[in-house]
């Protein structure tokens, strides 16, 4: 029996790294995602915009499965998220299944998420060391190394509580990426720091998407969106309302939706 | 004056300050209060002769309270061992999405927690008389093995029964709200990298739920301690059942019981220590800085400067970092 759920055409490393047909997510008989269509090139760097509430959050959570979809289909890097299909049939994956392929999608949140009963340095080894069985030595090497990249390798021996909000974040994306994944998903990264700290996680960030890295960052941040871009979706409602090149969509915006938007945030 | 100035400034920062610390005249009085209050009831226990203090000395080193207090230990020790790894699988089921595990869990704390944990005493050491003999074989079916119920539960099995069963429907509560008090953030970042469910559970939620659960857990140890005293229905000699024994020969309640309860008050006291230690090791990354110990603590009752940080209290800086 064939495998369905990985169409030829999208063999990993070829096709666009997320495609999405008519997701649709819904909490109860509240329909927060009404059929997304979009899809996210390899190496790009896709924004997401859009008001509070228009479901950018629920839509990130469902790439990488922390969200079940209730329609439509969603596939990571030519492999379906969540399910197997066998003829016409769709499979439920076991939580094992689910959790391999998130290892290759790293996540970091508007809230940071650290561990706070472990150092920074802790906090990156530890997905290496559980998940991926490396030894302590080498990913704690690695782990040295990536703090550094993020600028913060004297801060290594810090918890959480002993960081600012900028520090902590930068520590979150470095521990997404001890596990080298291909695909980084950024909620809001920079909406729970002070202005004067956002500058240092948006040039973490820069960095990553000058190397190749394909990332959907969901911000408020327009002047990244502009400068570092590749296409960016604005969402309303559950729906995707205008898509395009980043510094076209915000400088000439087509819907009447989303220049209201772009008036309030701009 | 001026001169000092400069130099503080020279060196680049301001000189450590030196100030004479807040006195506390209202607290040395109240301690001369206290102390003369407490002096004066020592005096009425000690010179009432109702105690019989040469007995409570002999009943201190009496062979067979000594022998108690190992049976309490070694039961209070025990019964919470079972308490705390019943506790944490039955927390685990209950909050598990399969109805099956947390449905068994509920009903599990509704008979234990309903029940009086004498009833359950009584019970396990009793069993015997409901079913005689325990075997092991197909359901319904031949037996391959059998053992008489006495043999199998001897009256210590029967105590550890009725208490660390017990405990573990209380560890269970404590345990669920240890774990539901942990950030849905943390499970949410630890699955996003990967992890699966037992190792959510194993290196991030239960560590921080730790903390929460970890002082009622000492309260529930200390209390075990004094539990233990209710196996004397089933008389098993631990510390109580070897006073009551001793004073129903005796007839010297008083003095007996003023003994098994120094010892009861001794081990608390040993268990509150311990408890201590444990909590401020699991605040580790909570608080930026470490609680005082005990002894610290005392000092700076008393207006004394403060003890220097432990060396991993590290005071967070906003400079340093620099950018990627
Ligand atoms: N677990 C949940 N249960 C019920 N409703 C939810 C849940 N999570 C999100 N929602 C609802 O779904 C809608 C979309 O939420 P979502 O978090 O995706 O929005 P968002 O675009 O990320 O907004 P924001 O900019 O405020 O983060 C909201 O109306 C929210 O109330
Ligand atoms: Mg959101």
């Amino acid at each position: 029996m064939t495998d369905l759920s990985k169409t030829p055409a999208d063999a990993p490393g070829s096709g666009p790294m997320v495609k999405s047909e008519g997701v649709r997510k819904s909490y109860g008989l509240v329909e927060v995602l009404k059929g997304i269509d979009l899809e996210v090139k390899q190496s790009e760097v896709f924004c997401l915009v859009g008001p509070s509430g228009s479901g950018k959050s629920t839509f990130l959570r469902c790439i990488n499965h922390l969200e079940k979809i209730n329609g439509g289909r969603l596939w990571v890097d030519g492999e379906m998220v969540g399910y197997r299909q066998r003829g016409d049939k769709l499979y439920e994956l076991k939580d094992r299944e689910v959790a391999l392929k998130r290892r290759d999608i790293g996540m970091v949140f508007q809230r940071f998420n650290l561990f706070p009963h472990m150092t920074a340095v802790e906090n990156v080894m530890e997905a290496p060391v559980q998940v991926k069985r490396e030894s302590r030595a080498e990913a704690r090497e690695r782990s040295m190394a990536l703090l550094e990249r993020v600028g913060l390798s004297d801060k290594s021996g810090n918890y959480p509580s002993q960081l600012s909000g900028g520090q902590q974040q930068r520590v979150a994306i470095a521990r997404a990426l001890a596990m080298k994944p291909k695909l980084m998903l950024f909620d809001e990264p920079t909406s729970a720091l002070d202005p004067e700290l956002v500058g240092e996680v948006l040039d973490v960030m820069r960095g990553l998407a000058e190397e190749g890295m394909t990332m959907i960052v969901v911000t408020h941040e327009m002047g990244f969106a502009r400068e570092v871009g590749d296409a960016l979706v604005f969402m309303d409602g559950g729906v995707v309302v205008e898509s395009g090149n980043p510094r076209e969509v915000l400088s000439n915006p087509q819907h009447e939706r989303t220049r209201a938007f772009l008036s309030k945030v701009l | 004056m001026k001169s000092s100035e400069q130099g503080a400034v020279k060196s680049g920062r301001p000189e450590t300050i030196k100030a004479v610390p807040v006195r506390h005249p209202g607290r040395w009085a109240g301690a001369v209060v206290i102390v003369v209050l407490a002096a004066m009831l020592l005096h009425a226990l000690i010179f009432n002769p109702a105690f019989q203090w040469d007995v409570v000395r002999d009943t201190l080193t009496n062979e067979q309270i000594i022998h108690g207090i190992w049976v309490t230990l070694e039961l209070t020790a025990l019964s919470m061992l079972m308490g705390v790894v019943g506790g944490v699988l039955l927390a685990i089921m209950r909050l598990s999405p399969n109805p099956l595990l947390s449905g068994t869990a509920w009903f599990y704390i509704w008979i234990f927690r309903g029940t009086p944990v004498l009833v359950q005493l009584v019970f396990w050491n009793f069993l015997g008389a409901l079913w005689p003999n325990l075997s092991i074989g197909i359901p319904f079916g031949p037996e391959f093995w059998s053992e008489s119920t006495n043999t199998l539960i001897p009256t210590f099995t029967a105590a550890l029964l009725g208490l660390g069963l017990n405990e573990a429907a209380y560890m269970a509560e404590i345990v669920r709200g240890g774990i539901q008090s942990v950030d849905e953030g943390q499970t949410e970042a630890a699955h996003a990298l990967g992890m699966s469910r037992a190792a959510t559970l194993r290196r991030i939620v239960l560590p921080q739920a730790m903390r929460v659960i970890i002082p009622p857990t000492g309260n529930e140890t200390i209390s075990m301690l004094k539990t233990t005293s209710l196996v004397q229905v089933i008389s098993l000699a631990e510390l109580f059942t070897a006073g009551h024994d001793i004073y129903s020969r005796t007839f010297q309640t008083i003095p007996v019981l003023v003994a098994v309860s120094i010892y009861y008050l001794l081990m608390t006291s040993i268990l509150t220590v311990g408890q201590y230690y444990i909590e401020r090791h699991y605040a580790r990354g909570a608080n930026r800085t470490l609680p005082p110990t005990p002894i610290q603590r005392v000092r700076l009752l008393f207006g004394g400067r403060p003890t220097p940080k432990a060396k991993n209290d590290v005071v967070p800086g906003l400079e340093g970092g620099g950018h990627a």
